[in-house]
């Protein structure tokens, strides 16, 4: 009976261990699955509005628009349809909330009973018309045709250089300002911390007694456990002002803030993993070195940093993901402008911040919905890039020793 | 004249004595072994000569070293060239992680020492010396850590007097090999004697009644008898020499 209840209890517990881990698992696949399927569609939709149509006049031969060219056409970039290969005469824009500059308010009634016969004749009689109207004031025998506007796809998603995902009539969804934005405040971040992580961690790890270093790894530690909203509020309030006028720039929001605050937040990142490995060299290479007659910095560079390189590479690369994943910090300092950045002292917006900052304003299920989505997925296979990374070099790192 | 000379040296880890009043000189051109049971003091003493244990926080050293009449604990000794001069080679073998040539042109590099043409001839010459040519003149490109225990520790030997030192140090250096290995470094200590005044610590009896000329017994950081390899292991005048020999402790 005594081993039957032992046996019982010790498959209780190995069954509940099974099912915690079968649950995580289960959740992080989940999550992934969840978050590819709402990113996914994104391809599968119009650019233009649902419920929404774009008509021209059937005198026009043009079919198909891309919403970029839809776009240029509505910001008056685009003024003559010779220029997308149609007549050479010039556009006339027509939006609804327009009509009242062409009929009256009788004929287009007082609750728009009117209006699908009005804008009916107008386009009937402006040849050079294109008009952005809802699609219940379509009339049944519309005298213009119905523009077929592309899904989008993915050359527009990751080459299109404008990311207006609200715009009207046709949204534009090129990520490539906010990957560059990304990349470019995390490359920067990088080029700080790494040169002032490295020579932290080198000094803790051979030059420092015993003392100093322990006062110094609890505190850098720490540095870790900030939340990065303090971060963001210090960047905002110290960092921001003092970028404006070192540079003298119009605003300080700029992807150099953005750099040095993330840079700051991947100093405990890189230190600690990097000092790790560095302590970790053999005594024995250390000590084989200083008989050879090399001086202390002698060994640090050509046998110590050598020796630990793997780990100090994966220190940077995590370094890397922590700042391209970093959301709250980053929305606060870099201005969020969606533009291709030129230089570290313009705005930049990065995938995160995106995210982050529009995702409530985001009708649920939309276009806008899912091509955030889509970002958080971009965003999702850098990370799992960069983490495979530095498995691959922390393996490499264990078939170098033995 | 004596290549290696201590004079009354104590030696503290912190509070604790680790070496009392020790005193020997060693002629150039020998094999002197350092024998005892574990934490007698001998590692300490031999890492005395190249000032290894300088990198031992708290440590406190009383007494003189002479190297070639120099008191290399006085003040203003440039600790880099002394260690140049007095080449160690440690207990379990430890290459760089570097090509098998870089491991041995390390000396003269740190030594600051530049000229290709030299550093070959010096690397091929020294490897030679040690016998690890012919095994290793196809690879000398590749990484250290691809050669065995053996050839590793005789490239440890070879970085050690790539930079031409009067004394070897040797610390207990084939402990970590098979006997056929250990049997090749102990022919080479032979071999070296001609050219440099060698130190060796080692726990294995056999070895130092092989190799050396002088033994010297250290019991509790004390140096109890220092003679002849073969006066120690034949006719011992100190009766605890005697019962470490013959296997009675230790």
């Amino acid at each position: 009976m005594k081993t039957f209840y032992k046996k019982f209890s010790e498959k209780f517990i190995e069954g509940l261990l099974m099912l915690s881990g079968t649950i995580t698992s289960l959740t992080v696949v989940l999550i992934v699955f969840f978050l590819f399927k709402e990113g996914l569609g994104v391809f599968d939709k119009k650019p233009v509005e649902e419920g929404y149509v774009i008509a021209l006049s059937k005198s026009n031969p043009l079919k198909t628009l891309s919403s970029e060219q839809i776009k240029n056409i509505y910001d008056q970039k685009i003024t003559h349809w010779s220029e997308i290969g149609g007549k050479p005469d010039s556009i006339i824009l027509f939006r609804a909330e327009d009509i009242s500059n062409f009929y009256s308010d009788e004929e287009i009634g007082e609750n728009f009973e009117g209006l699908s016969t009005c804008i009916n004749r107008l386009v009937d009689s402006l040849p050079d018309i294109i008009a952005f109207f809802p699609k219940k004031y379509l009339a049944k025998d519309f005298k213009g045709h119905e523009l077929t506007v592309d899904k989008v796809s993915l050359k527009e998603f990751f080459g299109g250089k404008e990311w207006f995902p609200t715009a009207q009539p046709s949204a534009q969804l090129g990520v490539l300002p906010l990957i560059l934005g990304t990349l470019w405040v995390s490359l920067g971040a990088i080029l700080l911390a790494l040169p002032l992580g490295l020579a932290a961690a080198i000094f803790m790890s051979e030059i420092a007694k015993d003392n100093v270093r322990r006062i110094m790894k609890p505190l850098i530690e720490l540095l870790a456990g900030i939340p990065s909203v303090v971060y963001g509020f210090f960047g905002l309030v110290i960092i921001v002002p003092l970028i404006q006028k070192t540079f003298n720039l119009p605003v300080g929001e700029t992807g150099l803030a953005g750099s040095i605050i993330l840079g700051i937040m991947a100093l405990p990142t890189i230190i600690t993993i990097s000092e790790d490995a560095m302590r970790n060299t053999p005594r024995a290479m250390k000590e084989a070195s200083l008989a050879l007659g090399a001086s202390k910095w002698q060994t640090i560079y050509k046998v110590v940093i050598p020796y630990s390189i793997s780990g100090i590479s994966a220190g940077a690369i995590l370094g890397i993901g922590r700042a391209i994943g970093e959301t709250m910090a980053v929305l606060m300092v870099t201005g969020n402008a969606a533009v291709i950045p030129h230089s570290i002292l313009e705005p930049v917006r990065t995938i995160p911040a995106t995210i982050a900052a529009e995702l409530g304003e985001a009708p649920n299920g939309g276009l806008h919905y899912q091509a955030l989505f889509a970002l958080g997925c971009i965003l999702f296979l850098i990370t799992l890039f960069i983490n495979l990374a530095v498995e691959f070099i922390s393996n490499r790192k264990q078939h170098n020793k033995h | 004249m004596y290549n290696i000379e201590s004079k009354n040296v104590d030696f503290f880890y912190g509070a604790s004595q680790a070496l009392k009043n020790i005193n020997i000189a060693i002629k150039p051109n020998t094999v002197t072994a350092l024998i005892g049971p574990s934490g007698c003091g001998k590692s300490t003493y031999l890492r005395l000569f190249n000032r290894m244990n300088d990198l031992i926080d708290n440590t406190k050293i009383s007494g003189q070293v002479l190297i070639d009449g120099e008191d290399i604990y006085a003040k203003g000794v440039n600790v880099d060239s002394l260690r140049k001069k007095v080449g160690m080679v440690f207990q379990k073998p430890n290459p760089f992680p570097k090509t098998i040539f870089e491991n041995v042109a390390y000396g003269l590099r740190v030594n600051g020492i530049t000229d290709k043409k030299f550093i070959e001839e010096r690397v091929e010459t020294t490897i030679k010396q040690v016998v690890l040519w012919d095994e290793v003149k196809d690879k000398l490109k590749k990484s250290a850590f691809e050669l065995s225990g053996g050839q590793q520790q005789r490239l440890c030997i070879a970085r050690a007097l790539a930079i031409q030192p009067s004394v070897v140090l040797m610390d207990e250096p084939t402990s970590a090999l098979d006997p056929i290995s250990t049997a090749k470094v102990e022919e080479l200590i032979y071999e070296l004697k001609t050219k440099y005044t060698i130190v060796i610590v080692t726990h294995n009896m056999q070895q130092a009644g092989r190799v050396s000329d002088t033994t010297a017994f250290f019991y509790m950081g004390e140096l109890i008898e220092h003679d002849t390899t073969k006066t120690i292991f034949t006719n011992p005048k100190i009766e605890r020499t005697q019962n470490y020999i013959t296997g009675r402790f230790g």
